[in-house]
């Protein structure tokens, strides 16, 4: 996927100014907060969970090597085949040459962030395979010929009034005056459009939640029912996943499955979770003829090792961006790339590059609050702040900031010059804003005036009026 | 994240005996915009037996560079902080976001150097937050205050998250004669502050102050009251741009009885007629 990180301010500033965006976002709160705040209410041990989870993933990850060979060695002996791919356009170009294999002209697709990444519905069209996706807010802006703004909830930005529009434009063989309301109505009217797509499909692509080593199964959590489809109507069955999905046991991958609806839908579990294992075998009613696991590094296991390591225990629950302020304001597509929000604001340019996404560690407030509801205790504030440091050694962050730091700096560590500079700053506006109290404009301190009056300092220092005080010996 | 009230060895005793000396860091913010707020901290230690030093060595905590990926400057002026204040009992700062950069990043910042390590450990896990140290470390309970308001609380981000600094203030507010608290729905959100931030991405900014603005306006409370001046000057000003006739506090200046002066953003002179 192309990205407009770069364009971050611009793409923020478009999306504040759009007022059915802004309409659509609110239901982030009601939808996501409030609703993982009760369920987490009524598990005591939700905390320790939050340690085991992480043990499992750093486990996991301190010994990739070995529980991905495991998976693999597993995987073949169920008669499937895993394919390792580096980069974007390897996956892309394995999945295409199973799909040739199998003369497919439709694939049906589960919910995967992983295809997004690798931008396989754009190249499978171009090759002649069309992609369906099956997932209802998947196929919504598959209809708006939009990426999706959420990883877990791909459609969030796009009101209800404007999927009846979509559905009445695509859908026209559909009674025009039908209702189109309710969530429901769009279910089933998704639903019956996707029925006979799934028989006809031939190869049918889903991501994975978890890839199991001692097994080889993969699992996929959805709440449509529509990833069994996938994965078991088409003829063979591709999972795309990125490599950091693995977990050693169904034990572990049973542990984090309490944390990961609790933490991304507020449900205690998904509707379904399904676990895939190799092909339909000769005594199975049905499955598919062939098992494909396309697993994708790109650049993941350049993370390892480094301070961006923790950020490789994600399980893509989108917890942190449910709970973002910068995510509500600006909504999923202003970050630019695939994975919005604080967990994107870290892997985006990990995977992407600081150059090109250095805008979306800077883009906090460093609030926290995606840290405190972090199932995985992922320190996100302290990766996006890795990644400042990053860009101020390597001299990208921009030099009006760079000659601010520097003359900040510079009084910083001289106290008596710092007092007489506060003392000087602190008199000037305290005389010119006594009349108001208040500066609704000031030079130099647009960025605070454009959207907010700056309160004006008393008029003298701390310093100075405690120096004062002592001088006079007692108390003021 | 934080464990503020249980760090690792050597802790401070949590009732001290006799007078424990406490060094006052009165954040740049505070001795630049709001120098009441400091006399209000002073006046609240004293009162609660503290003898307090104001060490002249300090200028800011280090924020400004620290997060902005600029860790040398960082250190430099952390190191500067850590000399003024590690002879001392107790560093207390009238903000939980710099009493949690001390706490919480100071150590980290020296990672490579064992013997700044050490000095920034010890002073890390005697900083406080005010309202943290009064009832956590002090045990006060009651403050002699009287304020006629309704007010409500914003939790600020790092003293909540950093520090779980969320009941103390709340509970030295119940003290206060004629005081009532309008919860804020959404007390735990950011206000848009963040530092550098608000003005980086002033669009931004405005638009989660905008909503905080609206969301205090709603409580129908006649006062806003936080811990941290940043996030209190951020507040101020949209609600002042919105023309809403919220007054701004820092609950220091509640707890000390010290509310005679202008509220945040007010002209001076001007007298709070609720308050009286």
């Amino acid at each position: 996927m192309q990205s407009t990180s770069k364009q971050f301010k611009d793409n923020a500033h478009h999306a504040l100014n759009d007022a059915t965006l802004q309409r659509a976002l609110l239901n982030v709160k009601t939808g996501f907060q409030e609703k993982r705040a009760q369920v987490v209410a009524g598990l005591p041990e939700f905390e320790a969970l939050r340690d085991t989870g992480r043990d499992i993933k750093n486990h996991v990850l301190a010994n990739l090597d070995f529980y991905l060979e495991r998976f693999e060695e597993n995987v073949t002996a169920n008669g499937g085949h895993v394919h390792w791919c580096r980069t974007p356009a390897e996956a892309r170009e394995k999945i295409l040459e199973i799909c040739k294999r199998r003369e497919a002209k439709t694939v049906t697709k589960g919910k995967s962030m992983v295809a997004e990444e690798i931008g396989l519905n754009e190249y499978l069209e171009e090759n002649g395979v069309e992609p369906i996706e099956t997932d209802l807010g998947e196929y919504i802006i598959q209809l708006r010929h939009e990426p999706p703004s959420h990883i877990i909830a791909p459609a969030i930005h796009v009101t209800r009034e404007q999927i009846a529009e979509d559905f009445r434009r695509e859908h026209t063989d559909l009674d025009p005056n039908r209702r189109l309301e309710e969530p429901r109505d769009f279910t089933d009217e998704a639903r019956a459009k996707l029925r006979d797509r799934y028989f006809a499909a031939d190869v049918g692509i889903t991501g994975a939640n978890f890839l199991i080593a001692e097994t080889g199964s993969t699992v996929i959590v959805t709440n449509e029912g529509n990833g069994d489809m996938t994965q078991l109507l088409g003829k063979a069955h591709v999972v795309i996943a990125s490599l950091e999905k693995i977990v050693p046991t169904l034990e572990d991958a049973s542990t984090i499955l309490r944390l990961l609806a609790r933490s991304a839908t507020g449900q205690e579990m998904s509707v379904y979770t399904s676990f895939s294992t190799g092909p339909r075998r000769s005594e199975d009613m049905d499955g598919p003829e062939e098992f494909h696991v396309v697993l994708l590094d790109n650049g993941r296991s350049a993370m390892l090792g480094t301070e961006f390591q923790d950020m490789l225990r994600c399980i893509r629950c989108a917890a942190c961006m449910n709970h973002c302020p910068v995510y509500a304001a600006v909504g999923g597509h202003a970050y630019g790339w695939v994975y919005p929000g604080p967990m994107g604001s870290v892997l985006t340019p990990s995977l992407i590059g600081v150059e090109e996404a250095g805008h979306l560690p800077n883009a906090s407030t460093f609030c926290g609050r995606c840290e405190s509801v972090c199932p995985m205790r992922i320190p996100l504030p302290k990766m996006m702040r890795h990644y400042r440091q990053r860009e101020h050694e390597k001299g990208l962050n921009p030099q009006k900031a760079r000659a601010g730091l520097a003359l900040w700096s510079y009084f910083a560590t001289r106290p008596g010059l710092y007092r007489l500079a506060t003392r000087i700053a602190s008199g000037l506006l305290g005389r010119l804003g006594k009349v108001n109290g208040r500066f609704t404009s000031l030079p130099l301190a647009s960025g605070w005036t454009s959207v907010r009056d700056l309160p004006a300092p008393e008029g003298r220092t701390f310093h100075d009026l405690y120096r004062e005080r002592q001088a006079k010996g007692g108390r003021a | 994240m934080a464990h503020p009230q249980s760090p690792d060895s050597d802790p401070p005793s949590p009732k001290p005996a006799g007078s424990p000396k406490v060094g006052l860091f009165v954040t740049c913010l505070v001795d630049m915009f709001r120098p009441s707020v400091g006399f209000a901290a002073l006046k609240l230690l004293e009162d609660a037996g503290c003898t307090v030093i104001v060490p002249a060595e300090q200028t800011c905590c280090g924020q400004p560079a620290f997060n902005s990926g600029d860790n040398k400057d960082t250190r430099a002026v952390a190191a500067q902080v850590i000399a003024a204040f590690e002879g001392l009992d107790y560093v207390v700062a009238p903000s939980g976001s710099c009493a949690g950069m001390i706490r919480e990043h100071y150590p980290e910042l020296f990672a490579d150097d064992p013997a700044m390590a050490q000095r920034a450990q010890h002073v890390a896990k005697r900083t406080y937050e005010l309202t943290s140290f009064l009832v956590d470390v002090l045990g006060v309970t009651k403050v002699d205050a009287a304020l006629k308001a309704t007010v409500t609380y914003h939790d600020s981000c790092s003293g909540l998250r950093e520090l779980e600094v969320k009941a103390q203030p709340r509970r030295l507010l119940s003290g206060v004669t004629g005081l009532k608290l309008a919860e804020l729905p959404g007390a735990e959100v950011c206000c848009g502050f963040g530092g550098t931030f608000c003005v980086k991405y002033p669009e931004i900014s405005d638009k989660m102050v905008t909503n905080k603005a609206e969301e205090i306006v709603a409580t129908g409370a006649d006062t806003l009251l936080a811990g941290d001046l940043g996030c209190l000057l951020n507040m101020a000003g949209k609600l002042k741009r919105l023309g809403a006739p919220t007054k701004v506090r820092h609950v220091a200046e509640v707890l000390a009885g010290m509310t005679d002066g202008p509220a945040i953003g007010d002209p001076a002179g001007s007298v709070s007629g609720e308050e009286r």
